[in-house]
């Protein structure tokens, strides 16, 4: 299980890599492992406004459907439309080309985990 | 007093090959039970395109023996297994006095006195109790054999090339639904040609201190014409592709055979009672009260257990199991829904519940495109298919 050390996660196993005041959002090594093969991915269109903490879209696997979770407060400036067409890639390669959604940030994020903070919780979830 | 350890998983012989592995594994009726090795996908397209090797040691055996054993039978299931020659297997069921479905089960007929059931690992229990129950009067004794069987299956085309070289059964002699002794990699079983994919393959019971022999034989064996060990999810998929139920989603209590379009099961006409016979006669002659069919879902997302199913909007029915098919490449289910419903699906009309006369056709299925499932607060469309989805000799992916 990989956990990049230059990312940031939640407790609901995303992944968030700040640029600036964009946040590029996924989801974990440990989450695409836990779900298995990703059939679908639905997430808001660009435009939309998120909430930190709110349900924002779901990832569907063959067995199980999980919430995605926003991790900031913003709006949704880009979507991966590869997702579309091959939601294997959030299991392939889920920090790289299985990204989700980029969102520019209305503020600080707050609230974000450490690699190091990441890693105990997935542990303690074992 | 119970012990601290009384809640945990039993596991099966086959453990620590599955950890050795690398499985993921899973709770399953008390067993501890591998759901994939890798991608389930991939373990399901190995069974349609090569073979996969499945442990199913969680599987209930019960032998009913005695020269009382074939009229216990008679008389505690639905089926006739008193007609079966020896050395053939039958899929029945045991229904309760309402016709209800306690569970369903693959009978073995060994030889004149002795018949093996197969249960479903969640039901064991309880078909031993109702099988001691319904044979007393009768010169049959009832064991539960569980724990002296281990259960490892080879599913696919490439299985009977694989298995072959290692059995002393001519398996070119071994039709479907039919069992021998014998020995595979020098250990004794019980070879069956059953199994729960849709494809050829068979089933060896064995001795659980043999199981990992055989199964390390047939994998080495196996490697060359890509055979993969396929876990719950595989097995999963691959009976719903094929249209076959499984008890708690398709089957249960409040169903009876013919609600589950398994009516050919009850043998009304074999002579003298069985559990049941009054209630199930009543529900042969009635109209059906629900019908199962098969979905194809309209978009990706998965129709699953318990989603209602919508016809203009309006509940008609519920989803029993779902979930991506790799064959199909689409989401596939299979739900009881009205008889209308079932109807104007088949038709491919826009006939509705309550409606005599056609009004608008569609694609076959879609009836006007009036029929959805409720995944998860939104209506998505889906088409009613015939069952099973795959068939084997017409629609082998290439």
């Amino acid at each position: 299980m990989t956990v990049p050390e230059n990312l940031s996660y939640t407790a609901e196993h995303e992944w968030v890599a700040i640029d600036d005041t964009v946040a590029s959002v996924g989801i974990t090594d440990f989450a695409q492992q836990a779900l298995g093969d990703v059939v679908y991915v639905s997430v808001p269109a660009p435009g939309t406004a998120v909430t930190a903490g709110e349900p924002f879209g779901e990832v569907e696997s063959t067995k199980s459907v999980s919430d995605l979770y926003s991790p900031v407060d913003g709006e949704v400036i880009e979507a991966n439309a590869e997702i579309d067409d091959d939601p294997g890639l959030v299991n392939t390669d889920p920090y790289g080309a299985g990204w989700l959604v980029k969102i520019r940030m209305a503020d600080d994020p707050a609230g974000l985990l450490t690699p190091e903070e990441y890693t105990a919780l997935t542990k303690e979830a074992e | 007093m119970t012990t601290p350890d009384a809640a945990k998983p039993r596991q099966t012989p086959l453990h620590a090959v599955h950890e050795q592995l690398g499985a993921s594994m899973t709770e399953f009726a008390g067993w501890l039970m591998p759901l994939r090795y890798r991608s389930e996908t991939a373990e399901h397209q190995a069974v349609r395109g090569r073979a996969g090797l499945f442990d199913l040691s969680h599987m209930g055996e019960i032998l009913v023996a005695g020269p009382g054993a074939a009229a216990a039978l008679d008389y505690a299931l639905v089926g006739q297994p008193s007609s079966m020659a020896p050395g053939r297997a039958r899929y029945t069921m045991i229904c309760s006095a309402d016709g209800g479905v306690l569970d369903d089960l693959i009978v073995y007929r060994l030889d004149g006195e002795e018949f093996l059931v197969v249960a479903n690992a969640s039901n064991t229990a309880v078909v031993d109790a109702a099988l001691r129950e319904r044979a007393d009067g009768h010169d049959a004794r009832i064991t539960d054999q569980t724990d002296a069987y281990a259960l490892v299956a080879i599913q696919g085309p490439a299985a009977a090339g694989i298995l072959g070289p290692l059995t002393d059964v001519a398996l070119d002699g071994v039709k479907y639904y039919t069992s021998h002794r014998g020995t595979v990699a020098g250990r004794e079983v019980l070879l069956a040609r059953t199994g729960y994919t849709g494809e050829d393959g068979f089933e060896l019971f064995s001795r659980p201190e043999d199981a990992e022999h055989i199964w390390r034989t047939l994998s080495g064996a196996g490697t060359a014409a890509g055979l993969v060990p396929a876990g719950l999810a595989a097995r999963d998929t691959l009976r719903l592709e094929a249209g076959m139920p499984l008890y708690g989603n398709e089957l249960g209590p409040d169903t009876t055979p013919f609600d589950a379009g398994l009516g050919r099961v009850v043998k009304l006409d074999k002579p003298g009672d069985f559990v049941g016979r009054a209630a199930l006669e009543a529900a042969a002659q009635a109209p059906p009260r629900r019908v199962l069919v098969g979905l194809r879902g309209g978009t990706r997302r998965v129709p699953r257990h318990g989603y209602p199913v919508l016809w203009d909007g309006q509940p008609v029915g519920t989803v029993t199991s779902g979930a991506p098919s790799p064959t199909l490449g689409v989401p596939i289910a299979m739900a009881y829904v009205e008889p209308e419903v079932a109807d104007a699906g088949a038709a491919g009309t826009g006939a509705g519940p309550g409606r005599a006369v056609p009004d608008e056709t569609g694609p076959a299925g879609t009836a006007g495109g009036r029929l959805a499932v409720d995944i998860r607060g939104r209506a998505e469309p889906a088409v009613i298919t015939p069952l099973p989805f795959y068939h084997r000799t017409q629609d082998r992916p290439r």
